[in-house]
């Protein structure tokens, strides 16, 4: 019984911090259908410059991480309307140049020397509670809650909010959305920014929970897309359930088989998603579009 | 700009040999045999006599330049021939060189039988785990060939299988410039032929126009797969031979330099001409050995070339090159 | 001779998202002949298509070739049956030239079991046997078209590259989605006899066309569609007279100009 309101506790807030590290990826591919190859990077980066002005320049932390979120956004922006605008359309080149910005910005920090066990930030609120005798960090239900907001900002923000309503048009017809007025390079930027400060936003939140490492950058990266996969390529509301989906499914197999199958499991989701239903488990029906 | 200054513009023509060399050969003068035959002597008397004049420091580069342009070659013919962007290369060294390694170590084959089974071994098992994402467009075979040597660093590591983080040593050493050179130009010279000929054809076609291809009555999977093994194939015989050059497999063997420095050098030399990546290896990988102080560096410099040659779209060493061989160019007056 | 069909489509269904494309469509093809399906746009022709040769999977029905069903099978291997297609958005491959275009279809395994059109791809090699096919099409062996890029050819002789794509594999049935469309008079006048030509050397074809005109002369028999639904099928006559069509077809000034001239 214990062992399954544990199970219960930590697959709800794993499953949060996949859809936190996802919800970017599937954002800026949803609207500008540019696979983000450098969310890891830009995740790490937010983590960097969080501490940095925590540490380096002792502004406040709260005000340091949305210092930092905002600058990991800017980031974002330039790093769209520079480079990735582009390469737009050329599907060989945008993966090539995100995945080498990516491999610049982590390569760059790790030889910049940003290593170790030196680089922390402290979490927001210390201490453990109890639910059903279950000891779980206060942190961690500081990102349950942020985390289950931050959908539901984003629904309301999609359905509500003329941006929201212009990055869902984007994403589900570019040509439709330019006859109406929808500048379609613009709302590219917005995206990917808005992509880069989710990214940021669940740095803010998840590293707290352990060391600033450049390794984190690949793993976020792959976790981010293993639930944009499993959800469908480009659908938000999907990655947020398959991120419920994987999410459980790899504390599980703590529990059940170990910790060294919790990475294989993300793996194995994408392999079967892509064998049984390519276009996702809650993807639209895109028959003719995605399999030849 | 003045306006009583002429307006003039460079005018490009193909020079004549050109055309008549091309397909159909009908040579006139022993003049035009030079002209085809020169560069592609030049390139095979250079790569075999360039063990023979490098200095002995260097002389192991060689061997790297070698592995690293196969590398480039793979990457090249199936981004730019089939339309399947690999951003592993490292997958394809992994696998090859840890089948060599367990041949060698673990049955005892000679390194002249454990490279060549470890390249057909390792090209079937790349194959077999790439074969769920091919009958699939898209970014699919980017993310997924992205993630399989991640996630095996991460099992050897976490499973402490194949002598986990210290990767299996005692592997005979096997260092011949000479077989590796051949490899590595009878590779180059074969995909060329290959890709002209009618399999290549329905290759370029599969990525041209996948749709006319399945009206035509033919399985995109079928050939996307054997591009890839043809792909993986050359992969994992450079991770083959680099098993056996290092007497080491193990995890930085899922390096991402094997992942990066291809596609930056199939970039600089020209994407799509397949002697052109070659020769983006021969510049890149002497750079990366000097840069090898640097560290982790040294990907960031190939990450800001690539970024930089991918963005301003440079056509790369080779394009430039052939058109100043084949055409004239002049200025002439509007 | 057997009067079993050659094709038959039964109950075909298909929907996308609750939105019904093709409802309980059923269609007999019977070999030799020349099948016409019209209806507005949005009908469901194109589906109609695509749904036959497997590049979409059915809702719900079956599509039987000579008894066996192929609904459910790969494009591919529909393809290699004997059923092609043309597509309405032409595909030729862009980056090689015209023959090179045929060169593909007849490294086809079915081409080369079969020999491609009239057995010839078992006598020469592809590259001359392409230019023999393009020949037939109207590509002039003697000047520069066949060996010219498609992305330079003009739309006229990219229709017939995609016929030409279907004749290489030695079919049994073509599926034209619209072959006609986008052609000037001129260039419709010289496919017509093509397609008779084809229909006498026993190749079935089912056509799919807004030019009413040329079809009625060329087609035995004429299915309607109308928002997935089939109208009506008759001979050339019968729907024109049919009220239903007229109704469908309101204000389309081609279907009053046809049947005037009838």
């Amino acid at each position: 019984m214990d062992i399954l309101i544990e199970i219960l506790i930590y697959g709800s807030i794993h499953s949060i911090t996949l859809a936190l590290m996802a919800l970017g990826f599937a954002l800026v591919y949803g609207t500008s259908r540019v696979p983000n190859f450098a969310h890891g990077a830009l995740y790490i980066i937010c983590g960097f410059i969080a501490w940095s002005f925590l540490k380096k320049w002792g502004v406040n932390y709260y005000l340091s991480i949305v210092l930092s979120i905002m600058v990991i956004g800017l980031i974002g922006a330039l790093i769209y309307q520079f480079i990735l605008i582009r390469v737009r359309g050329m599907a060989i080149s945008e993966i090539i140049a995100s995945y080498a910005i990516g491999l610049a910005i982590l390569e760059g920090l790790r030889w910049g020397g940003f290593k170790g066990m030196t680089y922390t930030l402290p979490t927001f609120i210390q201490g453990t509670i109890f639910i059903a005798g279950v000891p779980v960090d206060l942190h961690r239900i500081v990102v349950l809650i942020c985390g289950a907001a931050l959908v539901g900002f984003l629904w309301v923000f999609t359905h509500f909010t003329r941006i929201g309503l212009a990055l869902r048009g984007m994403a589900q017809d570019e040509r439709a959305a330019l006859m109406l007025g929808i500048d379609s390079d613009r709302m590219a930027v917005v995206a990917m920014a808005f992509g880069s400060m989710l990214a940021g936003l669940a740095a803010a939140l998840l590293l707290p929970l352990g060391n600033i490492v450049v390794e984190t950058g690949y793993n976020v990266l792959i976790l981010a897309i293993a639930v944009c996969i499993v959800g469908g390529l480009g659908s938000w509301m999907g990655a947020v359930l398959a991120a419920l989906l994987i999410g459980f499914a790899q504390i599980l197999t703590e529990v059940y088989l170990g910790t060294h199958f919790k990475s294989v499991i993300a793996l194995l989701a994408i392999i079967v998603t892509l064998i049984l239903r390519p276009s996702g488990l809650f993807g639209r029906q895109k028959e003719l579009e995605e399999r030849v | 700009m003045n306006a009583n200054s002429e307006q003039r513009r460079r005018e490009r023509l193909d020079r004549g040999i050109k055309v008549r060399s091309d397909g159909i050969y009908s040579l006139m003068s022993y003049r035009e045999l030079c002209y085809l035959v020169l560069p592609r002597a030049v390139l095979i008397t250079g790569m075999l006599i360039l063990p023979l004049v490098v200095p002995t420091y260097w002389q192991k580069v060689v061997s790297y330049v070698c592995i690293y342009a196969l590398l480039t070659l793979s990457f090249d013919f199936l981004a730019h021939f089939v339309g399947l962007v690999s951003l592993g290369g490292a997958f394809f060294v992994g696998t090859g060189g840890y089948f060599a390694a367990i041949l060698n170590t673990v049955l005892g084959l000679p390194p002249l039988l454990s490279i060549p089974i470890a390249t057909i071994l390792g090209a079937f098992i790349c194959t077999l785990l790439l074969l769920p994402c091919l009958p699939l467009r898209g970014v699919y075979f980017a993310i997924v060939t992205l993630m399989y040597p991640l996630l095996f660093t991460r099992v050897i590591e976490a499973l402490n299988i194949l002598g986990g983080t210290d990767g299996m040593v005692g592997v005979t050493n096997f260092t011949n410039h000479y077989f590796i050179i051949i490899m590595l130009l009878a590779f180059l010279f074969g995909i060329r032929r290959l890709v002209n000929q009618d399999l290549g054809l329905v290759l370029r076609a599969v990525k041209d126009n996948d749709q006319a291809v399945r009206a035509s009555g033919m399985s995109i999977t079928y050939y996307k797969t054997i591009a890839v093994f043809i792909g993986s194939v050359m992969g994992c015989l450079a991770g083959a031979y680099l098993a056996h050059v290092f007497e080491w497999a193990g995890l930085s063997s899922f390096a991402l330099d094997f992942s990066i420095l291809p596609i930056a050098a199939t970039v600089i030399g020209g994407a799509g001409t397949l002697v052109g990546p070659v020769l983006g290896a021969f510049i890149l990988v002497p750079l990366n050995e000097w840069l090898r102080d640097f560290g982790t560096l040294r990907i960031v410099i190939y990450a800001l070339i690539l970024l930089a040659f991918i963005v301003f779209r440079s056509e790369g060493i080779m394009v430039y090159g052939m058109r100043k061989y084949h055409q004239f160019e002049k200025w002439v007056k509007v | 001779m057997s009067t079993a069909p050659l094709l038959q489509i039964n109950q075909v269904t298909k929907t996308f998202g609750g939105v019904f494309a093709l409802n309980e469509v059923s269609l007999d093809l019977h070999e030799g002949e020349i099948l016409g399906i019209i209806g507005p746009n949005g009908s469901g022709k194109t589906t109609l298509v695509n749904c036959i040769t497997g590049f979409l999977e059915l809702t719900a029905g079956e599509v039987l070739f000579r008894g066996k069903v192929i609904s459910g099978k790969a494009a591919h291997k529909i393809a290699d049956m004997g059923i092609t297609r043309t597509f309405q958005i032409m595909r030729p491959y862009y980056s090689l030239p015209a023959y090179k275009n045929l060169v593909i279809p007849l490294f086809a395994p079915r081409a080369r079991r079969t020999g491609g059109w009239r057995g010839g791809g078992k006598l020469g090699d592809r590259n001359t046997v392409s230019i023999d096919i393009l020949e037939e099409l109207g590509f002039e062996r003697e000047s520069f078209v066949p060996y010219k890029m498609a992305s330079n050819l003009p739309t006229g002789y990219l229709k017939r590259l995609e016929l030409a794509r279907c004749l290489a594999l030695n079919p049994e049935i073509i599926i034209c989605d619209e072959v006609f469309s986008g052609l000037s008079m001129s260039e419709i006048a010289s496919m017509v006899p093509l397609i008779e030509r084809l229909q006498m050397e026993g190749i079935t074809l089912i056509m799919i066309e807004h030019r009413l005109r040329e079809l009625f002369r060329v087609a035995n028999r004429i299915m309607v569609l109308n928002f997935g639904e089939k109208l009506m099928e008759g001979t050339a006559e019968e729907v024109m007279a049919d009220e239903k069509v007229k109704e469908a077809y309101f204000g389309s000034e081609e279907v009053e100009e046809v049947m005037e001239h009838a």
